[in-house]
């Protein structure tokens, strides 16, 4: 029944929502030591498939097998004790505490009463050396680099004598440097027999990395194929269901002449240094750099959402004075943030209620809302946006990362702001989804919007934007017109390599 | 915000039950008309007290500062009607205005100067005593005019207490304000995520303090109606009122860290503190095993909420 060299196997798995079948009838193996990536658009099952394996959800039909044992379903624990390991797009450590705690968090180290430091020590630095890596063990964790608190994520599991591995977008905050060797750590887990569940929506790196690639869709399982044996090509179409030849849509460049937005001198202590650039009607502005470089700082000050110390910024001609977001949608400004989560959608409200958040004042007559008309802007923006929601009341924490950033980005359009801004409007979203964004932005800027997009993913810059701004260390490092885009020409402005 | 059907119904299930229970355990006392009444004229301060409170707690804070409250707002009524003879009415509408100041500075400490609302409130509990004793001596006022008595003695119809009648209004008002306006849809976004509410054009800070003003005169409307009821202006009225009215809160399914909770499921839990004690006093408990009893319904209260809110989270996926 199953494959020899198969650790886990899913037997007819099936999973439902309220109102959506998250997983349908899914069979799968999984072999020992193998690299195996799931991919599929956002919806798809992925994430729900994992969290089944790693127990923080149960199945409501099939069945696991792991290592020959049948099982219904995991808890947590009884996962980590079998050897399965995930780790989270959004790590799961403690950060006041140091990297040898949180490798050995919940397994003693010591007596009954005392936890045995020196021990502790010992133990996290034979991890460290038998990896292959340089960190102090005690080191604070919140000292530490996404890329660094991965490693201790990926010791952790090591010391839990992980078997199956799942890596939840693993390198979502990673620089190119950080993931090779992240791949060479990848690589050594491999040597030792451990198999590892990628989840990614990077192609090149799936290609790079895994030995098979899975495909979901509307959690049916699509197929499974040897990573050699498959092109991009008909990866995105498996993915997707349909040709994306053309990932980013046929732009008519509808920049006008008119300048909308003037932004002068701009400061902020350390962070920003003498911003100044404009921004014309009809036009998609692109801005480019490496993490770090202060964008995110730049756009908030634009928003109003942080203080800054000198500059100005003049809208239509008029200089503005804004004290917080509240001013800046007044004045016509809206940002979407970049941490979906943390910033941008409520979760615990439903679809429409995030929908109509930031225009609510304005659809209310002496206090109360105008339910007829908050139906209407709500119906027009999840048709407008395609967002997919059984009904308007669904809470929006059961929807897929990419409807729950569709909703966000509702929230801001309601507005009907003329300077939209977005950052990182398609991170950890899927193809289809990002596509659809694409389209929505290339629209409002024929409708004589200015669009600002703050984006790491080289080619949606490239191929997005009418021109880019790329910043370096808080400055605006140099600017490229479309004829001048190319990826080179960006890097080098953005971490400042004459070549 | 709005949790499943499923948790709101264990409250109700658990005051039916404690009605059940009391009705076995003295019948001719406890189920009439009369003791009806009694009971929820005994809560009507409370309730008004628990609406306000529901809104500060909404937003993710506290206000310790009710219990007091009770006290210096009966000082100052009585002492406008008695040492100054201003005309009930004015003296009620100034105290109320007291009630909102004092929420104004509570929520001014909590949202310019960011100290947090356990503290702020802990310590503006403390400081609104201060004036109380100070200005009364620790001396109770009274000699007011018997026309005052109406509000918190008098009947509606006969038979409706009038501080029922303010109690189910306000709740009524609140409701409408939580579920209708874009004032209650702003408590609720800011108490489950500020930042992104902050993010989205509302201007948290005004939110806040409306909350805070809000439980301000609800604790004040409160205190008034005691001091009518006691007939006289005690600047230690009040101590420990806190405590129950955010039991009756929490009771009720509001959620400690803000953004959860609905002001039906508040009433039905300021009915079970009510129905709670005058049940025990009528079965002879004495007063301190009273005490015992409301702690243990508490915790059993939210205990059972927990995990209804657990297997909810489990089967759907956090």
């Amino acid at each position: 029944m199953c494959p020899e060299n198969s650790i886990l196997s899913i037997r007819n798995v099936s999973k439902e929502w309220p109102g959506v079948l998250a997983l349908d009838n899914i069979s799968l193996d999984f072999k020992k030591g193998e690299v195996h990536a799931i991919m599929g658009e956002n919806g798809a099952g992925k994430s729900t498939l994992m969290k089944i394996i790693a127990g923080s959800f149960w199945p409501d039909k099939g069945r696991i097998v792991f290592e020959g044992k049948e099982y219904f379903h995991f808890d947590p624990k009884q996962a980590i004790e079998l050897g399965i390991s995930i780790i989270y797009q959004e790590f799961n450590l403690i950060s006041e505490l140091n990297v040898a705690e949180n490798i050995f968090l919940g397994i003693k180290q010591g007596n009954r009463f005392f936890i045995n430091k020196k021990d502790l020590y010992k133990n996290a630095l034979e991890l460290i050396d038998e990896l292959g890596v340089e960190l102090d063990p005690k080191e604070i964790i919140s000292n530490l680099s996404p890329a660094y608190q991965q490693v201790v994520e990926i010791l952790r599991s090591i010391s839990r004598n992980v078997k199956l591995l799942i890596m939840d977008e693993p390198t979502a905050s990673l620089t190119k440097t950080e993931t090779s060797k992240l791949f060479e750590l990848i690589q050594k887990l491999k040597a030792k027999g451990v198999t590892i569940l990628y989840i990614s929506h990077r192609l090149e790196e799936v290609f790079e990395i895994s030995d098979r690639i899975t495909v979901l869709r509307d959690g049916c399982l699509i197929a499974t194929q040897n990573t050699s044996d498959i092109s991009d090509n008909e990866l995105v179409r498996l993915m997707v269901g349909r040709d994306l030849s053309n990932m980013y849509p046929n732009k008519e460049y509808s920049r006008q002449d008119k300048e909308i937005l003037k932004i002068t001198d701009l400061s902020q202590g350390t962070n920003l240094h003498n911003i100044s650039f404009n921004a014309y009607k009809g036009e998609i502005l692109g801005i480019g750099g490496l993490v770090g470089a202060g964008r995110t700082e730049m756009a908030r000050c634009i928003f109003g959402a942080d203080n800054f110390d000198n500059g100005t910024i003049q809208k239509n001609g008029v200089k503005l004075e804004l004290k917080s977001p509240e001013d800046a949608i007044k004045a016509g400004i809206a940002y979407i943030a970049e941490d979906r989560k943390q910033h941008g959608v409520l979760l615990h409200m439903t679809v429409a209620e995030n929908i109509t958040l930031a225009v609510l004042k304005k659809i209310s007559r002496l206090l109360f809302i105008d339910k007829k008309a908050e139906n209407k802007i709500v119906s027009e923006y999840i048709q407008k946006l395609d967002i997919k929601t059984p009904f308007s009341s669904q809470s929006v924490k059961n929807l897929s990362g990419g409807n729950q950033q569709k909703v966000v980005i509702a929230k801001l359009l309601a507005t009907e702001s003329d300077v939209i801004i977005l950052d990182e409007p398609t991170r950890g979203i899927d193809v289809g989804t990002k596509h659809e964004i694409y389209e929505a932005m290339n629209t409002l800027a024929k409708e004589g919007k200015v669009i600002i997009m703050i984006s790491s993913d080289m080619l949606e810059l490239l191929g997005v934007s009418d021109r880019v701004l790329v910043m370096r260390n808080g400055a605006i490092a140099g600017e490229l017109s479309k004829n001048e885009l190319s990826e080179e020409k960006v890097i080098s402005l953005a971490s400042g390599l004459t070549s | 915000m709005k949790r499943s059907r499923f948790n709101n119904y264990i409250i109700l299930l658990v005051l039916i039950s404690l009605i059940a229970f009391f009705s076995i355990a003295n019948f001719k006392a406890f189920l009439t008309v009369d003791n009806f009444f009694t009971v929820i004229r005994q809560v009507s301060m409370l309730g008004i007290a628990a609406v306000g409170m529901t809104f500060v707690m909404l937003v993710g804070g506290l206000d310790l500062s009710v219990g007091t409250m009770q006290g210096l707002t009966g000082v100052v009524v009585a002492s406008m009607m008695v040492n100054f003879g201003v005309n009930p009415i004015i003296a009620i509408v100034v105290t109320l205005g007291v009630g909102i100041l004092v929420g104004y500075a509570n929520g001014l400490i909590v949202t310019k100067l960011k100290v947090t609302p356990f503290i702020t409130t802990l310590s503006m509990m403390t400081i609104i005593k201060g004036i109380a004793f100070t200005y009364t001596g620790g001396f109770p006022i009274y000699g007011f005019n018997e026309s005052f008595q109406i509000l918190g003695q008098g009947y509606v119809l006969s038979i409706i207490p009038i501080p029922v009648v303010i109690m189910v209004a306000i709740f009524i008002i609140g409701w409408i304000l939580l579920n209708n306006t874009y004032i209650g849809r702003y408590l609720y976004s800011v108490g489950g995520n500020e930042e992104a509410s902050r993010l989205s054009g509302i201007n948290v800070k005004k939110v806040k303090m409306t909350a805070y003003m809000s439980s301000g005169l609800t604790a004040a409307i409160a205190g008034v109606i005691l001091c009518s009821r006691l007939n006289s202006g005690q600047p230690n009225a009040g101590a420990g009122f806190e405590f129950d009215v955010i039991t009756a809160v929490v009771l009720g399914g509001v959620s400690l860290s803000g953004g959860v909770g609905r002001l039906q499921s508040v009433f039905i839990g300021v009915l079970i503190m009510g129905v709670l004690s005058n049940g025990m006093t009528i079965i002879s408990i004495n007063e301190y095993i009273q005490w015992i009893v409301k702690g243990l319904v508490l915790i059993i209260a939210v205990a059972l909420d927990e995990m209804g809110r657990k297997k909810s989270r489990l089967s759907v996926g956090a």
